[in-house]
This record gives structure tokens, sequence and C-alpha cells, in this order.
């Protein structure tokens, strides 16, 4: 249901991609992004913009960037080959460790390069949301690292299913607050640190974690996390001897997918698929699947596509991981779906947690159940496609996850494999 | 006379009796879809200018009283197409102008043509958008321009006075001078500061000027008529419609230091 080009305005807006003038001044990537904010908020946003451009042209920063990637976060990320995948799956699997990477998840990456730059903006305090926790306990150790406080908003029912974090997130120093407004997932939280942004847009510094929102932000945060996509071509090409020949991450917002991707647009050889959430079933409110379901629309400062009624009500999502129960996405990932450079898939909540119940018996990683969305869709491509080799982002570790496993007894099958 | 030009008419006659504008806001269909054309021909005759609230899932902008208003309006059924189906049988002759504060969404949805049609054939003079910048307003202007509806721009503390100069002259019916950087409802109190400001924007803006944002008693109201055209009441009147003992009408005439 995404908006119609014509082939020649497709090559146009690859090109346009590939060439990095995207997103425009505007914050466009073509039709969609954009900035959708209370004007109170404007003002700020600006001063983002020009600052970031500035810091990230500048070579002091990147490499204080850098060198925090490499020291503290632990970059470069490992690329694992799992051969005991491959053979159930009648492939090459690789693996792309950003569960190895410092707190569990690529989300460090986005929350060090902002924190650094909060800091250099002159910013007084910072806030977050967090679905999964992942970016909450990223943003807290960031925070604590360049010395700011953090404030992070938690949707309610997100605060129960990921316990762990939220104590993680304490002891690295922020507050956490309970969001019980709205859906009170994902959602919910973004709506409250943006209440929170307008009652002090001059001190606050709002560290989105995702590849959403209004422009600079789907913009700032693909760059910080393109790291993940250029490592993995160089080991790819290192390794295997070859690029991939399809590359597969989990979508929710997007950021690791579009941190993964982003690079290998240029790859045309490499197929790239996002794999959404598929929840319990098709109907309204059953899934989080935008790009497979969504209609454009605006949500929280973005033109989008999105789960939405035919009044223009944002519906209810479901699934079974925190950190993609979100009925918006991230506006590069419409645009490279629309211009047919990327295609997505979804998978239920029954098809992830086999998958990661898979992966853990095969290979000893036990990813995050966002995660395992991806090893989901990945061995469904694989049974199709058969000897190829693929990439899969393994944005997570699922630790985060066992108050949620612990419901799901495994099956003997995995544990016997 | 355009639509949004019976709005500035409106503030301007308040001012000219020598008090400033009362403008109202009210969700629409909160707390009873069944009650919402009896409560708005009691506000649009008492205030001056009425704001209906289309109610959406996300009201970033907005304060407790506000989302709760939205959430219940949503659950009970109302939408923007129920909302103008039910404003062609307001009377709105002698009565208040009104405008729809709506996030964009449930605009973008109904089609921007078709919208400035119906709006206007219902009598609806202007529209505010709080998730709208200046930037992104042309397609959706634009459209209502051409059936005489007004957009308006709202303004706030964090604005630069270059940037509000360009939102004063953009602004159509009045200019929504938001009183603190913050969320609807607020009860702190007006912020400091809020006097020159607004003077500020009532020297430069050709149209009048209407201040919003945590507005909630008959010395407040007082206060910002000192400095501007008119005075935006919001959440208080929600609480006062949920509270259905109220007399509506009285409340208003309270706020402006009338004898209830």
């Amino acid at each position: 249901m995404t908006i119609e080009f014509s082939e020649a305005e497709k090559a146009r807006l690859l090109a346009e991609t590939i060439a990095g003038r995207l997103p425009d001044e505007r914050g466009r990537f073509g039709p969609f992004g954009g900035r959708y904010v209370p004007e109170t908020l404007m003002p700020a946003l600006e001063r983002l913009t020009e600052g970031m451009h500035r810091h990230l042209a500048d070579p002091a920063f990147l490499e204080r960037f850098r060198h925090e990637l490499t020291t503290w976060v632990g970059r470069p990320t490992p690329l694992t080959e799992a051969p005991n995948l491959g053979r159930a799956w009648g492939a090459q699997v690789w693996l792309k460790r950003e569960d190895l990477a410092h707190t569990g998840a690529h989300k460090i990456n986005n929350a060090i390069g902002q924190a650094l730059l909060a800091k250099l903006l002159g910013a007084r305090r910072v806030i977050a949301e967090t679905g999964a926790g992942q970016h909450g306990v990223a943003s807290a150790a960031a925070c604590a690292r360049v010395g700011l406080p953090c404030t992070v908003y938690m949707g309610a029912v997100d605060v129960e299913r990921q316990a762990p974090n939220v104590d993680r997130m304490r002891r690295l120093g922020a507050e956490v607050h309970a969001v019980q407004s709205g859906d009170r997932t994902l959602r919910s939280a973004i709506d409250e640190a943006l209440r929170d942004w307008v009652s002090d847009p001059a001190g606050t510094y709002y560290l989105l974690g995702s590849a959403v929102g209004p422009h600079p932000y789907p913009y700032l945060v693909r760059e910080l996390h393109c790291v993940i996509g250029r490592e993995s071509r160089e080991q790819m090409l290192a390794a295997a001897g070859a690029l991939p020949d399809a590359v597969f991450a989990c979508v929710g917002g997007g950021s690791n997918a579009i941190g993964l991707f982003h690079p290998m647009v240029r790859d045309s050889d490499v197929a790239l698929i996002g794999v959404e959430a598929g929840g319990r079933g098709g109907g309204l409110g059953e899934h989080s699947a935008t790009l497979s379901r969504g209609r454009p629309g605006v949500l929280q400062g973005c033109y989008t596509l999105l789960l939405q009624d035919d009044d223009g009500q944002v519906q209810g999502t479901h699934s079974i991981s925190a950190g993609l129960d979100y009925p918006g996405v991230g506006p590069e990932h419409a645009l490279l779906q629309s211009i047919g450079r990327v295609s997505y898939i979804s998978a239920s909540d029954e098809d992830a947690l086999d998958a990661l119940n898979e992966c853990s018996a095969l290979e000893g990683i036990l990813p995050a159940l966002e995660t395992a969305h991806a090893f989901a869709g990945a061995r469904v491509w694989a049974r199709r496609h058969p000897g190829r080799r693929l990439l899969i982002g393994l944005s997570g570790r699922g630790d985060k996850d066992m108050p949620t496993l612990s419901r799901f007894p495994m099956e003997a099958r995995h544990a016997t494999a | 006379m355009q639509p949004h030009e019976r709005i500035t008419a409106s503030i301007r006659r308040a001012n000219a009796s020598g008090r400033p504008a009362l403008v109202a806001f009210m969700t629409a269909g909160h707390p009873d879809p069944a009650g919402f054309l009896p409560a708005l021909a009691a506000i649009a005759g008492e205030a001056d200018v009425v704001e209906i609230g289309v109610p959406f899932s996300d009201p970033m902008a907005d304060g407790m009283t506000i989302q709760r208003a939205s959430q219940s309006a949503i659950a009970q059924g109302v939408s923007l197409r129920w909302i103008l189906d039910r404003l062609a049988e307001h009377d709105g002759d002698g009565k208040a102008p009104l405008l729809l504060m709506s996030y964009l969404n449930p605009l973008l949805n109904f089609g921007y043509e078709a919208l400035a049609r119906r709006a206007a054939e219902v009598g609806v003079c202007g529209f505010i958008v709080p998730d709208l910048p200046l930037e992104e307003s042309a397609p959706l202007g634009e459209a209502l321009a051409a059936a005489g509806v007004g957009l308006v721009q709202m303004v706030t503390p964090a604005t630069p006075p270059a940037r509000a100069r360009r939102l004063c002259e953009a602004s159509r019916g009045f200019v929504y001078a938001v009183t603190m950087t913050g969320i609807t409802g607020g009860a702190g109190g007006l912020p400091e500061g809020v006097a020159d400001y607004l003077d500020a924007l009532s020297e430069m803006s050709p149209l009048p000027v209407c201040a919003g944002f945590g507005i909630r008693s008959a010395e407040q109201v007082r206060m910002i008529g000192g400095h501007a055209a008119g005075a935006v009441v919001g959440s208080a009147l929600v609480e006062a419609l949920e509270d259905r003992q109220t007399d509506v009408a009285g409340f208003l005439r309270g706020l402006r230091g009338e004898s209830v």
C-alpha cells in the first residue's frame, strides 16, 4: 500500500540514495520523512541539524567517536560463520555480531555518538525512549560515559516484560519513567519523551533510538549505525571472499537494518531483506508489520508508512518482541521498499521463537527476540534459494528476554539437535 | 467576508467592546457524543471563537486532560467525518466562529481538498494543526485558502524573532501565541516574561494575537488581555465539561470576570 513510482523515478531515487543525496535539505527521502513537530521544537531541531552537520564533518569529532567505538564499545564486532545453521538450512550463513557490542546490542553505536554530540551542543540533560530496554540501557551507559544525567521513558507494558533492563538502566544512573498513557509500549514512550522535550527544548537533548522521528534523526541515527554495514562488507570480503547473496535484518523502527543495509544499497547483486514482526495474525492490532500492511501518514514527526485506520488513528500493535512493537517505520525504509531496492517480509511470534531456539541450540548464541525475526526470515529464504551465502544482522543478545522466554517451554528437538 | 476573516472580526469586536476575546476549546464528543451539539451551542453562545478538538491517538503536544478526552472520544466513535457531519446540524447564526484543532494525520487521511470544501460547507472558518510547522504547511494551507478557510500559525517563546515575524505573516484568523514551552493543561501558572513576549508579538503581528496554554482563571484572562487580543482556555473548560454539573456558559462568563 505504499506510494507507486514509475521505473524512471525509481532509478532516479536509487541513484540519489547511492550518491548520498538523501535525505534532501528538508529531510526527505523521496516523499518520506520531513519534520512534523510542534513549533516549540523547530528551533531545537534546527540547532541540532546545524550542530550535527558541523560535528559529523569535523575530524576531531569523528576521531573521538571512533576511539569510543574501538575502546569502549568493542568494535569492530566479529563476523561469525554459523556452519550448523548453514547445514540445517542448506546455505552458508554468516552472522554480524552486534550482540557482542557493549551493552549487548547495536543500539550503543547511536547512543554513544549522540551522547558525544549532546555534550558538545551544551545539553544539560538527556532524555530517551526505549521499547525492549536496549536503547535505554545504551543511553544510560553512554550518558554515564560522557557525564550527562539521563531520563528514560519506557511503556509500562515493556517495563514489565523487560524487567532486567530496567534494573540495568537504574544502576547505570538513569531515571526510568514507566509511561501509563496511550498503549503503554514504545510509541507511548516516544510521545512522552516528546512532551518532556517540548517543556525544555533548549536545555534537553532528545537521544532518539531508532531511525524514525523528525529530520535530522533518521539521517543522524543511520550515519551512526552505518559502521555495521561497512564492517560487514569488509569482513565478508575478507572471510568469505565475496559479498553475501542476501542480507537479513529485523525491522521495528529500523535502525540496525538501515545501518546494515545502507552501505550495501550500491551493491546491486546483494539482496537486502528486512523482516518485520508478523505477531499472531494479520488483523489490525495483531502484528507490527508496517511496511507490509501500512499506509502513508504522519506520526511522531515523520511522513512514513503507518498502521492506521481509515480515520487516520494510529493502531495498536502486537509483537512478542518489545523492540519491534511499533506502528511506524523509518522513512528511508519506506523509500527503499517503494523503489524496490529492499524487500520486507514478516515472521510470526511463533517463527521467531522457533528460530531463537534453533540458533541457541545449534550455534551457542542466544539472540534477542527482535533479532530472532531476522533468523526466521532468513531460514524461509534459504530453503527457497539453496546453496546461497547469507548474512544476518545479529542485532542483540537475548538475555533480556528470559522473563518472556520462560513462558514458552522449549521443544525437545532443538535441545537434542 | 471569507470564513477566516470572520474569526479576526469576532476577536476585534470583543476588543472594540473593551474586553479580551475568549477563545474556548472543547474536545469533540467528550465526555459524551450525544452532548456534543448542545455543549457547542452553549459555548459558541458565550465565547468569541470556539476551537473544536479532533481527537487523535497520539496527541504529543497535549497534557493529561486532553489526552484523556481524546482517548475517550475515539473509544466512543468520534472521528473527523463524524464531527463534520454533526457540525452540519449546528446553528451558527449569531454565534462564535468555529475552528478545528487537529493533528495532521486525520486531515491527511480525509484528503485536503475534500476537507477544505466540507469544512467551509459546515461553517468551519479555520484550522489549528499543532504538528504542522510552517515549512510543511503549504499543501494544507493552500487547499484551505482556496475555500477561504484559514490556517492559524502558532508562535512559542522558543521561536526566534525573525521566524515569529514569518509566522505572523503566514497566519490567518489570528496568531496563536503559546505562553510557555510545554504541553497543554499546565497548572503551574504563566511564566515570567509572558507580558513582554505578548507585547512584542502583538506589535509585529498584523492579526490579533491570542495566547493559550495554562490559562485557567479570570485573573489570568484579565492579565493576558493587557498584552494580547485574546486568551485561549482549553483544558480548564474540558475539565468543566467533564463535571456534568457545571453550567458551561456561566463558567465562561466567570472567566471573563462577569458574574456567573
